[in-house]
């Protein structure tokens, strides 16, 4: 039964999940707040009135709690959907994460897996109070055994979600909030997922390729229209899985393109633009025509909302660095 | 002033440091097979241990964090535990793995550096042993709210030490079991130091059960150098437990041997303790009861000894002859399938390319 719905990428994640619980019982969803209140944003909306309160649980107020419980319900053969409520808060579940869900089938040899997914908003530009605009999607992305997915669009946050909940594996899935409800599109609920581990190639272009993820996708793509009305056609990659990396998909555009910029909210120094520079070092650098450019957060704590707009990238400041890199030969 | 709580926790014992019964044992624990069976199972985990720490001392096994003192917990744990229950143990319960029919070689496996060796052919929904003290009391409350989730009368168990009890980690998975009242049972082994820290500087607390008090569920100590009173009580608490009502049991006993084999006790606590605490052995203890009412004698004795002996001697041997895991394995269990771009690792792992 596949309707076609015009959603916002919020009403997608929703979709996704009623689809995944609708599909495979042993998906379960809990977290603070995400049974009667329908989740902060109301990505739960409606799930325990279809669902029940067998499969959509809140939880006490512990982020710990909530991913060691992920764990334990991955092992016994649940597909927990954990909700932490903004990524500012996610730092408690670290340990979890990194200690336990990202290596169980490691440590066991393949005996107990951790087929689990920890959903959080991420990212600024909603004038959020303090602690609930960064973006330190890195942090996960730099954990052997996890999965970090990001989608930009309606369609992808569906079909990536879909994805990463029927993944055997632990996948860190991160909603940039500031996209939450600012594009609908219409999305067939066919329950098609969209793999994981790839690359989306946005936008086709041959001079310039800009890379980018969640909600700068779309400063990013503003940026391409303002290149493109000089005359410069801008490639654009959406990540969509930061990890593991698909570096054949930019290694192949910047074979074409020989310029390369890179678009993240988060903040410079360690971001995950640094990982995706490196692997052009390695790979792609006698295909560079110009040296590699990060437009990034500074590095800074993330401001508090009046002095957000300085912080965050936007389609100005990626214009003006791939005129640099268009300036060489 | 009104009272706003009764709070109460009880501490059992059966029998004495002397191995005099202090009360009429419970009727499921009297036979003296039964007790023999318990008194075998922590004789052998002492053997265990002690070959554990001469295979570190010759190089053969990694660090290793020794039971010794701590046998009747793990044996009392491991038999009130029905086999489909699922346990959760720290890094120092080796004795409630054995008891649940993890082999020892496998132990030996593991603590000589070998991942192979949390691959139990025994309780396959075990969890491998958790080295992040505390962090496996959350994970026990998902692994309960599964079995309850599916209406499965079957219990988590998590083992920990003292010092878990200070973190968060502990007190939200147990607060998780009781808002739910889930199939959970936490067992905490008081062997009254982490490292160089004693007891009395992990907590202001008169007792560390009574912290299941604070999250509205049942907190019990008991002496856990008592192999009866541990099995009785764990035995209650997860009979409490399969019927929805999570616990807490706190067993007092004590570390006779330092932290790990890379540490050395001598540092930070006095030999007094140490001797005072040996006069409390939970393996003496049990041999002095069955002496004096079981009729257990020297050639019993020496029988069990042998027997035990040979066990693990034959697991000294199938830990030592284990062929070596490919070095593939690195990234062979990562995932379910290795993303493409870490098959080019695996191969420059492989394949001389280390690029
Ligand atoms: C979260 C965490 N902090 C610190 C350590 C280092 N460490 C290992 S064991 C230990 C002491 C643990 O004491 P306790 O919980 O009483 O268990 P025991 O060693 O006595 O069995 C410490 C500090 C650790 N493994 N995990
Ligand atoms: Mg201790």
């Amino acid at each position: 039964m596949a309707t076609v719905a015009e959603v916002n990428l919020l009403g997608a994640v929703n979709l996704a999940l009623k689809r995944a619980m609708t599909e495979d019982e042993r998906v379960i969803v809990f977290g603070e707040d995400v049974g009667v209140d329908g989740g902060v944003f109301r990505a739960t909306d409606g799930l325990l009135q279809s669902f029940g309160p067998k499969r959509v649980l809140d939880t006490p107020l512990a982020e710990t709690l909530i991913a060691g419980l992920a764990v334990g319900l991955a092992a016994q053969g649940f597909r927990p959907v954990a909700e932490i409520q903004f990524m500012g808060f996610i730092y408690a579940t670290l340990d979890q994460m990194i200690n336990h869900a990202s290596r169980l089938r490691t440590r066991t040899r393949g005996r107990l897996t951790c087929p689990m997914v920890l959903r959080a908003p991420y990212g600024g530009g909603i004038h959020a109070p303090e602690h609930h605009s960064e973006s330190t999607e890195s942090l996960f992305a730099h954990v052997p055994g996890l999965r970090v997915v990001i989608p930009s669009t309606p369609a992808d946050a569906y079909g990536l979600l879909l994805s990463a909940i029927r993944d055997p594996d632990p996948v860190v899935f991160l909603e940039p909030k500031r996209l939450y409800r600012q594009v609908s599109e219409p999305v067939e609920d066919d329950g098609t997922g969209v793999p994981l581990d790839r690359c989306r190639v946005r936008r086709a272009g041959s001079d310039i390729t800009l890379v980018s993820w969640g909600a700068m996708m779309h400063e990013t793509l503003a940026a391409a229209d303002a290149l493109g009305a000089d005359g410069i056609s801008s490639e654009v990659i959406d990540v969509c899985t930061l990890k593991p990396l698909d570096t054949a998909t930019i290694l192949d555009s910047v074979s074409r393109t020989g310029r390369l910029v890179i678009v993240h909210e988060a903040a410079r120094t360690a971001g995950f633009g640094a990982e995706v520079a490196a692997s052009v070092a390695e790979a792609g650098l006698f295909d560079l025509k110009a040296p590699v450019l990060r437009v990034t957060g500074w590095d800074t704590v993330m401001p508090l909302p009046r002095h957000e707009s300085a912080y965050l990238p936007d389609a100005a400041r990626i214009v003006e660095a791939a005129r640099r890199v268009m300036a060489y030969d | 002033m009104a009272s706003a709580a009764d709070l109460d926790i009880h501490h059992t014992a059966y029998l004495g440091p002397d191995g005099e019964p202090l009360q009429a044992l419970p009727e499921s624990l009297s036979a003296p097979e039964s007790l023999v069976a318990l008194y075998r199972d922590m004789v052998f985990a002492r053997l265990f241990d002690t070959r554990a720490i001469a295979l570190q001392r010759t190089g053969r096994l990694g660090t290793y964090a020794s039971l010794l003192g701590q046998e009747a917990v793990g044996v009392g744990v491991g038999h009130a535990m029905r086999a489909e229950d699922v346990l959760l143990p720290s890094f120092r319960e080796h004795a409630v793995q054995l008891k649940r029919g993890v082999q020892a070689e496998e132990i030996y496996r593991y603590w000589g550096g070998d991942e192979r060796g949390s691959d139990f052919a025994g309780p396959k929904e075990d969890f491998p042993v958790c080295i992040t003290v505390g962090g496996h009391t959350p994970q026990a409350a998902g692994v309960a709210l599964a079995f309850k989730l599916r209406g499965e009368p079957r219990v988590a168990v998590c083992v920990m030490g003292d010092g878990a009890t200070s973190k968060g980690d502990f007190y939200e998975g147990l607060n998780a079991a009781g808002v739910w009242q889930l199939p959970f049972v936490c067992v905490v082994t008081n062997n009254q130091w982490a490292i160089s820290t004693p007891r009395r500087e992990q907590t202001a607390a008169e007792t560390l059960a009574q912290k299941a008090i604070a999250v509205g569920i049942e907190g019990e100590q008991v002496d856990g150098n008592d192999v009866v009173a541990v099995a009785a009580v764990v035995g209650s608490a997860l009979a409490q437990a399969r019927a929805g009502r999570p616990a807490l049991v706190e067993c007092l006993t004590y570390r006779l041997g330092d932290h790990t084999t890379v540490d050395d006790a001598s540092r930070y606590r006095e030999d007094a303790e140490v001797s005072a605490a040996w006069q409390r052995d939970p393996v003496a203890r049990l041999r002095l009861y069955l002496t004096n009412q079981a009729g257990w004698n020297k050639d019993r004795e020496q029988a069990l000894l042998a027997e035990c002996e040979q066990a693990i001697e034959r697991a000294v041997e199938a830990y030592l002859e284990t062929p070596p895991e490919p070095v593939g394995s690195l990234f062979d269990f990562l995932y379910e399938r290795l993303p493409e771009p870490l098959a080019a690792q695996r191969k420059a792992l492989l394949g001389g390319d280390r690029g």
